[in-house]
């Protein structure tokens, strides 16, 4: 796996127009979010960002509580809550409720918890068509890839790649203009939305009190998805739980501000169970699958619990010089950036891939734009802990603990110091930068290689301080 | 079952025993300036036009009307049975189609039509936001299936934000199934970052202030 991760990190620096785009995707996205936090626009922004984190961390410190009133009032409405585990019961109940109610079609408006179990793969495998309809997201389905960016998941494909995906999958003209290639998804998209008989969506929020889900979008997918089709499924993660509607007036200002620099996104939904007696349109069944999926993990580390706290607008990823260097597929899994070097190691274990955690300069961008106020660094510093224990635990960095016992050793004896600043200084003979990366061979192999590679000193100067010292 | 497992899985791992009651969650925030008519006006206006939508101020619901009328032309439209609307004779005006109950009557016309036609319950100044919630005289599809969206509401309806909003309607739900927020044209920009508007839903908005 780490070859894997070096080796992404590799193409992507070498890409030129790749980094161009990412460059200037989240530049643009971090300016628009400068604008409309500063303080003659929103001058209580620090309250608003200290009040979400309050409202996060009393949730999940009181999870159970209020997934369980969360269920009872979706129940009050008519809906249904499922619990599932992982990706495997998310796609077992959409498939039994689809062959019971003999669906067949189903689109999906665009939601990181039903990326992270893969769930159209498992769902077309059985025979099923689920088309997602977010633009970027239909893109990217068509292109067979994942997300780039939390918000802006076909970040990194110009309008010519754009052109050749919708020619080739839709046999559509060759069209590079931006307006008609949007034109021709909007009219393949509208005829599914009009036969669809699921709409599959994610959740922003979970409103305990109101037992309603809340949908925060710019293009209106979300909002056919969840009123044309006769049955709307909902599969959102058990931290998306927030106690009361009126919280939504702190928490919407935050999220499309750190986001996309909007005030509030074009559409934002507040659902409340299926159609009721009178209305005239909206789903006639609803469900809310509330996912796992390894959250539970989380939980027990008080200091790692504040992962959970994250709501997803990507204001982290925009402002991280590692990520807009490295970019979103450079990650192994679905979330990118600063949270998914927090996440991906605690969902799916550390030692999936240990050098995430150590990929940042700890400079804490992350921290000072995060609407709810994750302390990503702090999160960081412990995970790095955690995967030296695991190492240590399968004595993995022996030779590393060799090394700093070497060091130690040469520390104290101060000959076999200076005799070593000789050999490094003899070693550094071209006297310009980068002189580590070419230490020769005997010196220069597997681990300590590695950790050679990484590094720079200036050369060593060719007369040290002790022999001026002696000669004065 | 699931549910038993993860819910027993997360009061193990925070430390808490079933029906464990929880502490009282930290006080609602909820700050309403103190903003006149006119500036609320000014400010919808300036919002919406933002956004690349358009605000037309009616003095009467029968001013309002002979907008709707010039707008709709000789155009399809489908309108709400929102008792507003017949208050500025918009429900009768030719070419418009209005009082369905069924929603797969409505999906077809909505489906085929030019323009929707809807009253609105808020509307938040400060953000430019239509509140529409759903009900037997305001459907979901009107204000999202045709590729333009009139929504005609009085001024008094014009309320500063979304803490008033929240004042209001504590919970949105005991009224009903759905709530939306209409911030502008429907918009994409995920190609390259360049905006393009009336992606899913309307690329044109009109909203006709009455009084």
């Amino acid at each position: 796996m780490a070859g894997a991760f070096e080796q992404k990190i590799h193409e992507t620096l070498a890409d030129t127009r790749l980094q161009q785009a990412v460059y200037t995707a989240t530049g643009r996205l971090k300016d628009s979010r400068l604008a409309v936090i500063a303080p003659h626009v929103l001058p209580d922004y620090q309250e608003l960002r200290a009040h979400a984190h309050l409202l996060k961390r009393h949730t999940v410190d009181h999870l159970d509580h209020y997934l369980e009133k969360f269920q009872r009032n979706v129940e009050s409405r008519g809906g249904q809550v499922v619990f599932c585990n992982d990706g495997a019961e998310v796609s077992d109940f959409v498939l039994a409720l689809a062959k019971k109610r003999g669906a067949r079609l189903i689109v999906k408006s665009k939601s990181m918890t039903t990326e992270e179990v893969d769930l159209n793969e498992h769902l077309e495998h059985h025979g099923l068509e689920s088309v997602e309809t977010d633009l970027g997201e239909y893109i990217l389905q068509l292109a067979h890839e994942r997300p780039y960016h939390i918000v802006a998941p076909a970040l990194h494909k110009t309008r010519y790649d754009v052109a050749e995906i919708l020619t080739r999958r839709l046999n559509a003209p060759h069209e590079t203009k931006i307006e008609k290639q949007t034109a021709i998804a909007r009219a393949v998209l509208r005829q599914k939305f009009l036969a669809a008989d699921i709409g599959i969506s994610g959740a922003n929020f979970l409103v305990a009190d109101s037992g309603a889900v809340v949908l925060v979008e710019n293009e209106g997918n979300a909002r056919l998805a969840t009123t044309l089709p006769k049955i709307h499924i909902v599969v959102a993660g058990i931290e998306k739980v927030i106690p009361r509607a009126q919280d939504l007036a702190v928490f919407l200002k935050l999220l499309a501000r750190s986001a996309t620099g909007q005030l509030l996104s074009v559409y934002t939904s507040f659902l409340s169970g299926p159609r009721r007696a009178g209305e005239i349109d909206g789903p006639d069944e609803f469900y809310v699958l509330l996912l796992d999926n390894g959250r539970t993990k989380l939980l027990p580390d008080s200091a790692k619990r504040q992962s959970l706290y994250c709501i997803r607008c990507g204001a982290c990823l925009n402002a991280c010089p590692v990520y807009r260097k490295i970019g979103g597929h450079s990650f192994p899994w679905v979330y990118s950036g600063p949270i998914g070097a927090i996440l991906t190691p605690q969902f799916m274990g550390v030692s999936r891939e240990p050098s995430l955690p150590f990929a940042s300069s700890l400079c804490g961008a992350c921290a000072e734009v995060c609407p709810v106020k994750i302390d990503i660094p702090s999160v960081l510093v412990a995970l790095r802990a955690d995967v030296h224990q695991n190492e240590a635990r399968q004595k993995r960095n022996r030779v590393e603990k060799l090394a700093f016992r070497l060091f130690r050793w040469l520390m104290q004896h101060p000959r076999a110091y200076e005799w070593a600043g000789r050999l490094a200084a003899s070693l550094a003979n071209s006297a310009d930068g980068g002189w580590m990366r070419r230490v020769p061979v005997p010196l220069n192999v597997g681990p300590v290689r590695a950790w050679l590679s990484q590094r720079d000193l200036p050369p060593p100067p060719s007369r040290s301080f002790r022999q001026l010292w002696r000669q004065r | 079952m699931s549910r038993n497992a993860i819910l027993d899985a997360v009061r193990a791992a925070l430390g808490r025993s079933e029906k464990e009651p929880a502490p009282d969650p930290p006080p609602v925030r909820l700050r309403i300036p103190d903003v006149s008519l006119e500036s609320r006006i000014a400010s919808m206006t300036t919002s919406v036009e933002a956004l690349a939508g358009r605000v037309l101020r009616a003095p009467t619901p029968q001013h309002a009307g002979r907008l709707v009328r010039e707008r709709i032309a000789n155009q399809n439209a489908v309108a709400s049975n929102s008792p507003y609307l017949d208050e500025c004779g918009i429900r009768g005006l030719p070419n418009v189609h209005s009082g369905i109950t069924k929603p797969d009557e409505l999906q077809k016309l909505c489906a085929a039509a030019d323009v929707g036609i809807t009253g609105v319950d808020y509307a938040l100044a400060d953000t430019g936001t239509l509140v529409v919630l759903s009900s037997p005289y305001e459907a979901r599809m009107i204000s999202l299936l045709p590729p333009a969206h009139l929504a005609v509401m009085a001024c008094s309806r014009l309320l500063t934000g979304l803490d008033e909003l929240f004042t209001l309607l504590p919970d949105p739900a005991v009224a009903s199934s759905s709530m939306v927020f209409i911030t502008g044209p429907s918009r994409t920009a995920d190609i390259e970052q360049i905006l393009v508007r009336g992606v899913h839903g309307p690329g044109e908005i009109v909203v006709i202030l009455v009084g």
